[in-house]
């Protein structure tokens, strides 16, 4: 695609969230109070985290590995681990990261 | 209608702007060091994906939402109609609703041009740095500026991390597996939103889904699979131990 359609694509992505930012900033009073909407967005985070999470785990190079010999899954569940008792981004990156190379170094 | 301040300046506790906006600095430069590796394999994985390099230093400041961005790149390497670009951006970056929610109420009384300042610097981690302040600090009239230190800042690391990702580009090779450590970010993001059960399950819901839902036409799979958790997560509402 074009020069043109790349940047409006991303001026519209950029436009989309910062609405989002701004909306209760701005239009709180004017925006439905309801706790069933309330309880929609608190799902939000966990359903889009997942869906991201997803791929990056199982799809390599387009290809689909969801068997145990593929050293994402393993270095995943180690992070997971990790970020369960730590409840902190860093040490859950350090933990994965390190697993997985650990992994690899002991499959090449 | 003017700001109608009714807390009376406490010298001890009413602090400057200056003082503030130092103070969301200090606050916010921790959570750079979680920040700026992401930028750099942001920078890194957008050339991979298609980007040229402008774009991806420009969506750094024009969408400014990490993990948004790099769907952003993923789709446009896919050749995605750009309406579903557009949707998918809003429906990863909808959890920002909740955080203008939120500060929405510390912000009421401020002028057009800081609603709109603010608005666009409310990021995860500005947001997450900022929000004990606004909430348990004093209410001084310049608390504003306390989110707008940990905004600047993390917008300011977050640019200078994507442009140093785009420029180092190939250097770093692909055997390191770099890319991984943005599956382990949204992992440890995703650990820190489940509160209750039914949080779980939209997460495994959706991770689920995923997988087949990315053969679907005009790559709509992460807007399906997003849908189907948060259906999954609504239903097993019922069975949560707690009422949230």
């Amino acid at each position: 695609m074009s020069t043109t359609a790349l940047l409006l694509t991303m001026a519209a992505c950029g436009l989309v969230t910062f609405l989002i930012r701004l909306s209760f900033i701005a239009f709180g009073r004017y925006l439905p109070d309801d706790p069933r909407i309330e309880a929609f967005l608190g799902y939000v985070p966990p359903a889009i985290l997942g869906a991201l999470i997803g791929p990056e785990i199982f799809m390599l190079g387009g290809n689909l590995n969801a068997t145990p010999d593929n050293p994402r899954l393993w270095a995943a569940l180690v992070a997971l681990l990790v970020a369960r008792l730590t409840r902190s981004v860093l040490p859950t990156i350090a933990a994965g990261m390190a697993a997985l190379w650990a992994i690899q170094a002991w499959l090449a | 209608m003017a700001a109608l301040s009714i807390s009376l300046p406490d010298p001890m506790f009413d602090g400057a702007p200056r003082a503030e906006f130092l103070g969301g600095v200090r606050a916010e430069l921790p959570l750079l060091l979680g920040v700026v590796p992401f930028g750099l394999i942001f920078g890194v994985l957008g050339l991979a994906a298609g980007l040229p390099g402008w774009a991806v230093v420009l969506s750094s400041s024009l969408i400014f939402a990490g993990s948004s961005q790099v769907v952003f790149a993923q789709l446009w390497g896919g050749a995605t109609p750009p309406p579903v670009m557009v949707a998918t951006v809003g429906v990863v970056n909808l959890r920002h609703l909740l955080y203008s929610a939120a500060v929405a109420e510390y912000l009421r009384d401020l002028p057009w041009r800081w609603k709109l300042l603010l608005a666009y610097l409310l990021t995860d981690e500005a947001f997450a740095a900022a929000i004990g302040r606004l909430r348990d600090g004093p209410a001084t009239a310049h608390r504003h500026w306390f989110l707008c230190g940990t905004g600047f800042t993390l917008w300011s690391g977050w640019q200078l991390s994507t442009l140093a990702g785009v420029l180092l580009g190939t250097a770093i090779p692909e055997r390191w597996s770099l890319d991984f450590s943005i599956a382990l970010t949204f992992l440890a993001l995703l650990v820190l939103s489940v509160h209750r059960r039914s949080d779980a399950w939209a997460a495994i819901a959706a991770a689920a889904v995923v997988l087949p839902a990315l053969a679907l036409p005009h790559k709509l799979g992460l807007l399906v699979a997003a849908g189907v958790g948060i259906a999954v997560g609504m239903f097993m509402r019922r069975f949560d131990r707690e009422k949230p």
